[in-house]
């Protein structure tokens, strides 16, 4: 049995107050394992991004715990959740939020920088990683000189250059065109899932479906249960 | 640390436009914010032009005096009584008053006429050019060579020129310390030759220059003074006095406070206002720093590193181009009256820190402010 990445029980959270108030995810518990590539589906608004933010230490919960690989991340100090999130999670935003002024190997280095590792040493492993998901050859150039697809790509890239065991993408598809979309997460699938990561992808593009293990679908901010399992089971 | 100093560095200087804009709103606050408190400041200095090229110790003068241009004359009798202080080494008269020239081309020009005391030429220049003896000689002046000298024609030794129908002759070439605000050349003459050749009033001395025997005695001589009714001021308290009096009776100190206000203000909005945008743009970026995992601290260290260096940056270039222009100035405008003191740059720095404190102080916040969740939700 494959070790437990991720463990959420009873999560819940509500924006607002009275007349406006959002349950926007409601008692939600789920597992994700190392090894496994997690989709999270359902229709715009049903807290697909909300859930994913707390389950990564962005958003705190009202309620309910998040263990990552065994402890828990919401009893953490604001600073010990940031090196957490550091040191643990890779994120892809779904609008990449690339800085346009820096270069691109610069922006894949940043999660390094930020672990306080010397800037020569963070560039060069920057540009391991950009041959990694194959643009070695645009490691100087603005992230504004990139298609759409190559700027997923340096994301990934800096999501994954501090070699964090869980990735966390929220709808990678979404700018992209259809053929783009699927080779960014048929590439995740074969050169970035690995025994030691668990990937939770949000999406609800149904053309990518076949490269998840298991797919849960949430609703109106619950979780509706394991759609699909074992899709890729090995 | 360094490493986000380096990224927060390229943020800032990769964004060309905005940098330069930065720099431009600093530059001119700090330029002219020291343009103007030199100006003043080289004003100031000018307006004591002869305190301090006297140099005398003590002066002592009618209370209504306000700059050392406008004389009242003291009775003679004021010279006894001084002299008659317990702590005075010695006290001579000063004269000092206007005279118009004739020059040997037939111009007229109007200048500061100086007389020293005939027995210790108490307060005399340093020569440049003939004998300081000389000027017991007949009809001899001392011609300064200050900014105004090329207004005598740039005089040599021996030259003429006629003062209320007197002959007087160049003897010597002088140069002081300073020289005068008024933009009138200086001659320096015995105090009996001046009032030989200057039409005077019933009272003649200008002013008393006293030498105290010790530092101690000035307190005694200043409080002796004022008990026969005139005042007595040290060579700083009279250079103070006169600055006081362009400062604050003139409109002169006015105008360069409003203006080097009026600079502050319009370094702090350009500034201010384009790092506001600079920090309103890169929110997001900022924000997706804290979602990857940067603290608080370390963005605030990486605004407050971009406010420090851009306002450094433009401080150096704003003092570069001040000194720059008054250099230039001064290659063709003698008389231009301008002087960077170290008050001066420590006042436009400290209004540079401030600049860029307020406007860290604005990004800071909105910085601190952003809730990653926000970015992460797009
Ligand atoms: N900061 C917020 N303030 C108020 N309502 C919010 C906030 N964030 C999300 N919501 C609401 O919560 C619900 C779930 O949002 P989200 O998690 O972004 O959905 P999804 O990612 O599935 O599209 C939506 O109804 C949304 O309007
Ligand atoms: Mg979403």
């Amino acid at each position: 049995m494959a070790r437990t990445a991720i463990e959420a029980v009873g999560l819940n959270k509500w924006f607002g107050d009275g007349e406006v108030k959002t349950h926007a995810v409601k008692d939600v518990s789920f597992e994700a394992y190392l090894g496994e590539i997690l989709y999270v589906v359902g229709p715009s608004g049903s807290g697909k991004t909300t859930m994913l933010s707390m389950i990564s230490g962005i958003l705190r919960p009202n309620s309910g715990t998040v263990k990552i690989e065994g402890s828990e991340i919401w009893s953490l100090t604001n600073d010990a959740l940031a090196d957490f999130r550091l040191h643990k999670i890779g994120f892809v935003f779904q609008d990449f939020h690339l800085f346009p002024r820096l270069t691109t190997a610069e922006n894949v280095a940043i999660p390094l920088i930020l672990q306080k590792r010397a800037w020569d040493e963070a560039l060069k492993e920057a540009e391991v990683d950009l041959e990694v998901v194959g643009l070695k050859d645009r490691a100087q150039l603005p992230p504004v000189k990139l298609s759409g697809g190559e700027q997923q790509r340096v994301a990934i890239a800096r999501a994954i250059v501090s070699r964090p065991d869980i990735l966390i993408l929220d709808e990678p598809t979404a700018s992209l065109d259809g053929d783009s979309g699927r080779n960014i997460v048929k590439f995740v699938r074969e050169h970035i899932l690995s025994d030691q990561r668990c990937i939770v992808i949000v999406t609800h593009d149904s053309r990518i479906y076949e490269f998840a293990d298991r797919i849960v679908k949430m609703e109106d901010g619950k979780m509706m249960g394991i759609e699909r399992e074992n899709l890729n089971a090995q | 640390m360094g490493g986000i100093l380096h990224i927060a560095y390229k943020l800032l200087v990769n964004d060309r436009a905005k940098y330069a804009a930065l720099l431009l709103g600093i530059t001119f606050a700090v330029f002219l914010m020291i343009e103007m408190t030199s100006l003043f400041a080289g004003i100031l200095t000018r307006s004591s032009a002869t305190v301090i090229n006297i140099g005398a110790s003590i002066w002592v003068m009618d209370p209504a005096i306000q700059t050392v241009a406008n004389t009242i004359p003291l009775p003679d009798y004021v010279l006894d009584e001084v002299r008659s202080i317990p702590g005075v080494k010695y006290a001579v008269p000063l004269y000092s008053g206007a005279a118009l020239l004739k020059l040997p081309d037939g111009v007229y020009q109007s200048a500061n006429i100086i007389g020293l005391d005939d027995t210790s030429l108490f307060g005399r220049p340093t020569l440049e050019n003939g004998n300081i003896e000389d000027i017991f000689a007949e009809n001899a002046f001392i011609a300064v060579k200050d900014s105004e000298f090329y207004k005598l024609e740039n005089p040599k030794v021996g030259a003429e020129f006629e003062l209320n129908d007197h002959r007087g002759v160049i003897v010597g070439i002088a140069h002081v310390a300073s020289s005068g605000l008024f933009g009138v050349p200086t001659l320096y003459t015995t105090y009996n030759r001046a009032l030989q050749y200057i039409p005077s009033t019933r009272f003649t001395i200008s002013y008393l220059l006293v030498e105290p025997k010790t530092l101690a005695d000035v307190a005694l001589i200043k409080q002796q003074v004022k008990a026969a009714g005139y005042l007595a001021l040290t060579k700083d308290e009279f250079i103070q006095k006169i600055s006081s009096f362009y400062k604050y009776q003139t409109g002169v100190g006015t105008n360069m406070l409003i203006m080097t206000v009026i600079s502050f203000i319009i370094g702090l909005s350009i500034s201010g206002q384009t790092f506001y945008t600079f920090v309103i743009e890169n929110l997001e970026k900022f924000g997706a720093l804290k979602a990857i995992g940067a603290k608080g601290r370390e963005l605030i260290v990486m605004i407050l590193f971009q406010a420090a260096f851009v306002s450094l940056t433009g401080y150096g270039i704003g003092v570069g181009l001040c000194a720059l222009i008054i250099w230039t100035a001064r290659l063709y405008l003698p008389d231009y009256a301008a002087i960077i003191t170290f008050s001066n740059l420590v006042l436009a720095f400290l209004m540079v820190i401030v600049i860029a404190a307020i406007s860290s102080y604005v990004g800071v916040r909105k910085v601190l402010r952003i809730e990653p969740f926000d970015i992460f939700r797009g």
